[in-house]
Parts: structure tokens; sequence; C-alpha cells
């Protein structure tokens, strides 16, 4: 080699694709590269001009553009372009310009060629852009086959029903006959609308419930009874159904967070099929389900520390197969409830009947269905209001105690804020709770609330529900008149502001300083989920997950048209980024984390990020306005 | 550039004139054809000029006791600077090379040693000169010692126009009027050395004191400088010089 080209082959050799490539492969580029410079403002490529090679950005920084003008890519040092047209016909699909005094490199398309010919990583890295580039839209909405299958796809008949008043006995050989595993009981006429539907006669008809297999055993063959009763009398009044429209992951987490293993299927109202669990993991093998129902297999909980890897495959799976966040945080959030649910079985278990109805609380974001793979525990418990701490207490202890240990076994690591049923403070009863919950909002400092905020995303996991519903109720009731609450809860949702962008291999804080990476939880997600909190405390939502919580907000005049929307865009590619980052953690060996570095952000990646900074740093200061302090208030 | 005598500016008010001249005179077949070969009319826009950039590495500073050591040359226009078609040259100067000099250009005595004389390299230099606009930063460097060096070895020197992206640098920051002022201020000239001129432009910093790099290094500057003060229809004759 030259030492007089050792200049340009040292340079390209430290950026990707060239860093994997031969030296014979490097030196044979360095000998041929072209150079030429290009002032600030300059076209590099025109649409539609004849490329013969690819561009090398050897300083400075380029703008790609579609061919409709918007931008699509801010490239600088090392970064090439122009190998989209080389791989196709050599015309310019999209043009360049020189956004600072450049140094480029033309590499003549004999020497591309030759180095996608001779080596495969150069080959993938210039070939994988092309679907990246060509479907960045639609990819975001692409999604596998369990997302877009509708679950009607997987009725394969009508359901077996018989009347209420059909003796057990005959439904049963009914079901025999039909091989039906599960059968739904119907009667005539209507005293709930949401479950009455008319047949093809124009007769009307009321769904009562369902009946399984299992039922058949555990209501009536254990209870004794005789086969002439009813099934009406033994059919169960809890009825979960799903509509024939939705996906068959819907259908999937539906009877995940009911812990159902049937389904019926309505369409306008009439029961068209059901549905069994086996029907899905047919269709979908590896699934949460399986996990699901492993987990409430263990009788351990070191048996549920040994589902860890479990989970961590279900989610990469999950990611990979185009997940949006949504799925993969109630996805997620289902397994982290069913890991509670199994240790508070457990623990009753042990420890005997509770002296005192309760409720396990779960807060932060499992209570907001957006629990991420790396996650701690936030739970409390809401006691009767018969409990006697005297008498009751050590029972509950025990019980947050073996909850709380084996969630930390299961890498739900211990709260670091000690919210968490252990803590004295967050096992009391419901008056207490509600006496907490009135004077979070009736006292508010931001200095209170730094911590408590944690508490208003609340819901049930296990126990009496109706507990956490009466303070939900409370909430939803009180923090739309109390003005000062809200600003309070403002200026803790100003205290993290996202970064202004990227720029090269740096995060570009606001202030233009440079970081070497950024918090994706701490600089995006819990800012975006703080400010979307107060909106909803603000219209009386009771919704927990973000989402919702932005779709009910959408549903009043808070925010501008249009604006929740906008924040929804934002808030799920912010998951979705954090979410990525930690399945390449994940396949890479490495402890996922929140953390993600600009170097390893695609460049499509950064700029929607940047976006997605910008949207939530506007209404960040729209939150300041909206809320103001008491200070501002009283001045006017 | 501390040490170079002051020198009388060697050039030509016409230099399509003087090369045809010179052709007519030239004895040596091979300074017959570089004269011969039709250089770009003054008026062509530089765009359209075929260029070659031009270093020379000497043993010193001084054309009559110390000798060229190496020589880099890549042909290049104002869209390309072509490495493929890049040459370079190792040749022996004849004379004591100093032990700074070695520390400064990198190449060594045995590299020196095994070199050829200039002369067995001078025609295919010629041929790689002829009909292109040569570019160099600084021209009384490469001018005088190109000229030397091929009057002691052919009878006849070689003179021919050169772009000099120094000079250019010059025009401006030592001959404006602001550059007067900060003079007379006693502020300190901007630097128009090679490196600090690249940066200017937003060039990159390359490993100086290479024949072919600097030359590489110069045909970047040019183009940097014509895209930022000229236009690619400037004629030719207001860049040469």
């Amino acid at each position: 080699m030259d030492v007089e080209l050792l200049e340009i082959r040292q340079h390209m050799g430290r950026f990707p694709p060239f860093d994997g490539l031969s030296d014979d492969l490097l030196d044979a580029i360095a000998e041929q590269v072209e150079v030429s410079y290009f002032k600030t403002g300059s076209d590099i490529l025109v649409l539609n001009e004849t490329l013969n090679d690819l561009c090398y950005i050897r300083s400075g920084a380029v703008e790609v553009y579609r061919s409709q003008g918007e931008l699509y890519n801010r490239l600088g040092e090392g970064d090439i372009f122009g190998h989209f047209s080389l791989l196709r016909n050599h015309k310019v699909r999209f043009p360049a310009k020189a956004i600072e005094d450049s140094l480029l490199y033309f590499i003549p398309n004999a020497v591309f060629q030759r180095l996608c010919e001779e080596d495969d990583h150069f080959a993938d890295f210039v070939e994988l852009e092309r679907p990246r580039l060509e479907t960045a839209a639609e990819q975001q909405k692409k999604s596998n086959d369990m997302m877009v299958t509708r679950i009607r796809k997987l009725v394969t008949r009508y359901p077996v029903m018989v009347e209420a008043s059909t003796t057990v006995q005959l439904a049963a050989q009914q079901m025999s006959e039909a091989q039906a595993s599960a059968l739904l009981v119907i009667k005539e006429g209507s005293d709930n609308p949401r479950f009455s539907f008319k047949d093809s006669e124009g007769q009307t008809w009321q769904m009562c419930g369902i009946l399984t297999d299992s039922d058949f055993r555990t209501r009536i063959v254990a209870e004794g009874l005789s086969p002439h009763t009813s099934v009406g009398e033994v059919v169960s009044s809890r009825l979960i159904t799903v509509q024939s429209d939705a996906s068959i992951y819907e259908a999937m987490l539906t009877m995940l967070r009911s812990n159902v293993h049937h389904l019926p299927v309505i369409y306008r109202q009439r029961p068209v099929g059901v549905v069994h669990l086996s029907d899905i993991i047919r269709y979908e093998t590896h699934s949460g389900l399986y996990l699901v129902s492993n987990i409430f297999n263990q009788s351990s909980a070191q048996g549920l520390a040994r589902l860890a890897p479990d989970v961590r495959a279900a989610f990469v799976r999950m990611v990979q197969e185009g997940a949006n966040s949504q799925m993969v945080g109630s996805a997620l959030s289902t397994i982290g409830r069913s890991f509670t649910r199994r240790l508070l079985e457990m623990a009753e278990a042990e420890l005997g009947p509770p002296p005192v109805p309760y409720c396990f609380m779960v807060n932060g974001s499992m209570a907001r269905n957006e629990q991420s793979i790396v996650t701690d525990q936030d739970n409390a418990l809401i006691l009767s209001d018969d409990f006697d701490p005297e008498l009751h207490d050590g029972y509950f202890y025990a019980l947050a105690k073996i909850v709380s240990d084996g969630l930390d076994t299961c890498g739900y690591t211990y709260c670091k804020g000690d919210v968490m049923a252990t803590n004295t403070q967050w096992r009391q009863p419901l008056s207490v709770w509600k006496r907490y919950f009135q004077d979070w909002m009736a006292n508010p400092t931001p200095e209170r609330l730094l911590h408590s905020s944690i508490f208003f995303d609340l819901d049930s996991c296990y126990g009496e529900d109706h507990y956490v519903e009466t303070l939900q109720d409370l909430i939803a009731e009180t923090a739309p008149k109390s003005p000062l609450f809200l600003a309070a809860m403002s200026r803790n949702a100003l205290n993290r502001t996202p970064p202004l962008g990227f720029f090269r291999t740096f995060v570009m804080e606001q202030d233009g300083k440079h970081n070497n990476s950024i918090n994706l939880k701490r600089r995006g997600t819990a800012p975006m989920v703080d400010l979307v909190r107060i909106h909803a405390l603000a219209c009386g939502s009771k919704a927990q997950n973000t989402f919702q919580r932005l779709n009910e907000i959408g549903n009043t005049q808070l925010l501008a048209t249009g604006m929740s929307e906008k924040l929804s865009y934002a808030f799920e590619f912010l998951c979705m980024s954090r979410v990525r980052h930690q399945m390449i953690d994940l396949q890479e060996d490495r402890l996922p984390d929140n953390n993600i570095e600009p170097e390893n952000v695609e460049d499509s990646e950064r700029h929607t990020l940047k976006d997605a900074f910008q949207v939530l740093s506007n209404a960040q200061k729209f939150l300041k306005f909206r809320y103001p302090m008491p200070a501002q208030r009283q001045g006017r | 550039m501390k040490g170079i005598r002051p020198r009388q500016k060697i050039t030509q008010a016409d230099w399509i004139g003087y090369m045809a001249q010179r052709a007519q005179q030239a004895r040596n077949p091979a300074i017959q054809q570089f004269f011969a070969t039709e250089l770009p009319d003054p008026e062509t826009p530089i765009a359209d000029v075929p260029m070659v950039a031009l270093d020379l590495e000497t043993t010193g500073l001084d054309e009559h006791r110390h000798a060229i050591v190496s020589i880099g040359l890549v042909p290049f226009t104002l869209k390309r600077i072509k490495l493929a078609e890049r040459r370079y040259w190792v040749v022996n100067p004849s004379r004591p090379l100093a032990e700074s000099s070695i520390a400064f250009h990198h190449i060594t005595h045995s590299e020196i040693a095994q070199a050829p004389d200039l002369d067995v390299v001078l025609d295919e230099l010629l041929e790689q000169l002829a009909g292109r606009l040569v570019v160099v930063h600084f021209r009384n460097i490469e001018r005088p010692f190109l000229n030397a060096a091929v009057k002691s070895r052919r009878g006849e020197g070689v003179l021919f126009p050169m772009i000099d992206t120094m000079s250019l640098e010059a025009r401006r920051h030592r001959q404006t009027l602001w550059a007067r002022f900060r003079r007379w201020l006693g502020r300190p000239p901007v630097s128009i050395r090679l490196h600090a001129s690249r940066e200017r432009y937003g060039l990159p910093a390359y490993q100086g004191h290479h024949a072919l790099v600097d030359a590489l290094a110069t045909a970047e500057l040019l183009q940097a400088q014509i895209a930022t003060h000229y236009r690619p229809e400037t004629p030719l004759k207001d860049i040469w010089c």
C-alpha cells in the first residue's frame, strides 16, 4: 500500500461498512477514489441525473432529500449515500446537498460492485437500507400475522347454545355430540342490552354466560349437583367476549388479562363462535400465553424465577414480530401481574386465608399497562376498613414480604423509593388511602408530590378490585377541581426535559451541549407519561394507560385539535425506540437498560426521535402555561 | 517559509506566446514536446481546464544549494480529483540530505540511495504536466526548483504558467485593505500556509510534507477556493500567474 493513500484508507476504515473490509479491499478503494469539494448549499446529487459513484463524506455534512423535496436524512463524516441508486438504475432518486463545506470521496461503481460481490457485510449494509428506506412508513404499520389476522379467522363453527332451562345432563350430551369444550347459555328476552341479540327469526335472546368443560367438573360434579340441575343455575354471570374483528393478539391479551381460556366471539351483538386458548396456540405456538399458563403452574418463587429467560425471549420475539409499544407494554404488564397474582396465591396458601379482605394494588408502569423489560416493582396494599393493625398487620406484612421478595427474585427489583406493600405507610385500610389522596390533592406542594405522583397511576392486581376503583373515582372527581394540585404536578413534570436531538455521535442538549448517551426513559417516556397524567387528571379521566388517557383527553377541549394524536405518535415512537434498544441489548447478551447511544441509533430513527423530543418539549411548555403556579394566579 | 531569500518574481505577461516560442527553440525532444502541447486558452472557464496538482519535497529552500527529493502529482478538474491517476517519485538529490529534512519528509537515506536521478523520471514527469495547468501551493519553490533541476540535466529549463493556491489566499488575506489595516494595528498576518488555508475551508487536516498528500491537499484547496471566491466560469487568466 502506498503510504500516500493511508490518509484515505485509514479514514474509511474507521466507518461502517468499510470498517469490516479486508485490507486488500480497502486498498482497492483508496486507489480509485475521486475527490471533490462542495461549498455549503451546493448540489451534490441532482434528481434523475446519472450516478456512477458511491459518495463518502470525508468531512462536512450533507442533507439527502426525497424526490418531492422533503428532508430524508442528514449525514456527517464517514457516512455514505448514493448506494441506493447504484443498486438500481443509476438514476439519482435522492438528491443531496452540502449543508456544510464538505469534502467528498467518490468510489467508482466498478469498485462498489466489487465490494458488494466480495464482502457480504458490505452488501448487507448497503442492501439493508433499501427495504428500510422504501417502507419506513409502512413498516411502522406492518405487523405480524397475529396482529393483522382477525380472531374470526379462528372461528370454525357456530357456538353450541342451550337455553338456561336445559338440564346440565342434556347440555353435556350436546357438548359431547358437537365435540365442543364450551357452550353458551341463553334465554329468551332481554334484561341486559349488552349481551342480547336477535336470531335469524327475529327472536330476541339474552346471553347469560358460558359453561366450559372445567365448569362441569368444578361447578357441577365436584359440588355433587344433580344431573337435572338447569344450566342457568350453575352458569357464571361473568362473561368476557371479543369482537369478531379484533386481532388474534387482542383476543389473546383479553384471555391473559381475564385469565379465561374461552372467548365467545361476537359479530354485531350475535355470538358467532367460541375460541379456545388452544386455537390461538395452534395458530401461533411460542406465545406469551404459554408463559402465563406456565406462571400459574409454578409452585415456588424459585420456579417463577426460572421463567425470567422466557419473559425475555417472549419480549424479543414480540418486538421482532413487529408488535407496537402498546402490545409490548400490555403483554409485559400482564406477565408481571401474573407473577404477582401467583405469588399472592402462594402466600395465601402458606399464610392461610386473609383475616380481612384486601386489594393488592399496583402502581406506576404496571398500572398503566406499559411495563418494559427493565422494571422495578411498585405496589401497595389497600385493606378493608375492618383492619386492626394489632391483629392483622402481621399477616399482611408477611404477605407483602413474600410477594415483594418473590418479585425481586423474578427480576422485578425492589422499588428504590420504597413504594411497596412492605412499607407500613403503603399497607393501610381504604379510609387511610382516601385521606392520603385527599391530602395530596388538597395540600399539594411540588416537594410532597415528587414521591407520591406514582400513586396516581393505580390499578388493582388481585383481591377487592373495588377498593382501587373507589380511589380512582375519588381522584377523578377531586383532581379537576384542584388547580393547586395540578400546578404542583406540572411543576414536577418539568423537572425532566428532552434533549434537542442528535448530531453526529452526540446527544444535543437544549443548551447546545453534547452528551454521549441518553436515558430514553428519563428524558423521553417518563416526562411524557407525567405530562399526559396531568391532563388526564385535569379532565377527570379514570384511564391509566397513557394512550387511553390521550384518547380521553382528545375528547375534551383541553388541548388544541390534533395535539393528543401528536403526543400519541411521539409517545409510541419513544417507547418503541426504548424497546428496540432493549431488544438489541438482549440479543447481544448485554443487560438491557434505558440508555441509548447515538451511534446505535439508525439515521431514520434519529430524525423521528428528534421530532418526538420536539413534540414533548412543546407540550411541556404548554403545561407551564396551562396549569400556572398559585403565585401567578393570585397576581391576576 | 522562513529563510527564503527574496527573489525576483518569475512570470510572463503572455504565457501562450512564451510557450510557443520555447517550443520553437527547444532542442531536447521531451522539453520540445512539453512546450508544444497546447495549454488551454487564457479565456477558458476554470471549470473546463484540465489541471494537475504538483508538489515537490526538497532538501532545503534554495534551488542552487538544495535539491528535489520527491515529486507528487494528481491530475484533476474542478469537479473531480482523480487519485487513480496519481504519480509519485522519490529521486536522488545527489546532494547531502540534512537530518532535519529526513524528519520533515519521512524519506530516509536508504530510500534515496535506491532512488533514480531526476533525469530518469523527467520525461514521464513532463508528459504528465504537458497540456494541464499546474497547481501548486507557493510557486516560488516548485517553479525555480523544477527550472533549475531540468536546466542542469537537459541544458534548458522549464517555465510555465501555474495556479498558486497560496497566492490566491494572499489575495484574500494579505493584499486587501482589511489586511493592511490589521498589519497597521500590529496584528499578526493570517497564515496562508497550506494547512492553515485548508482549515479556513473546512478541509480535513492531512499528514503534511509528503509530496503526494500535499499535492492532493493543494488540489482540494483550489476546489474550495474556486467554490468560495470564484465561479466555474471565471476565466483562467484571472487565476494563473
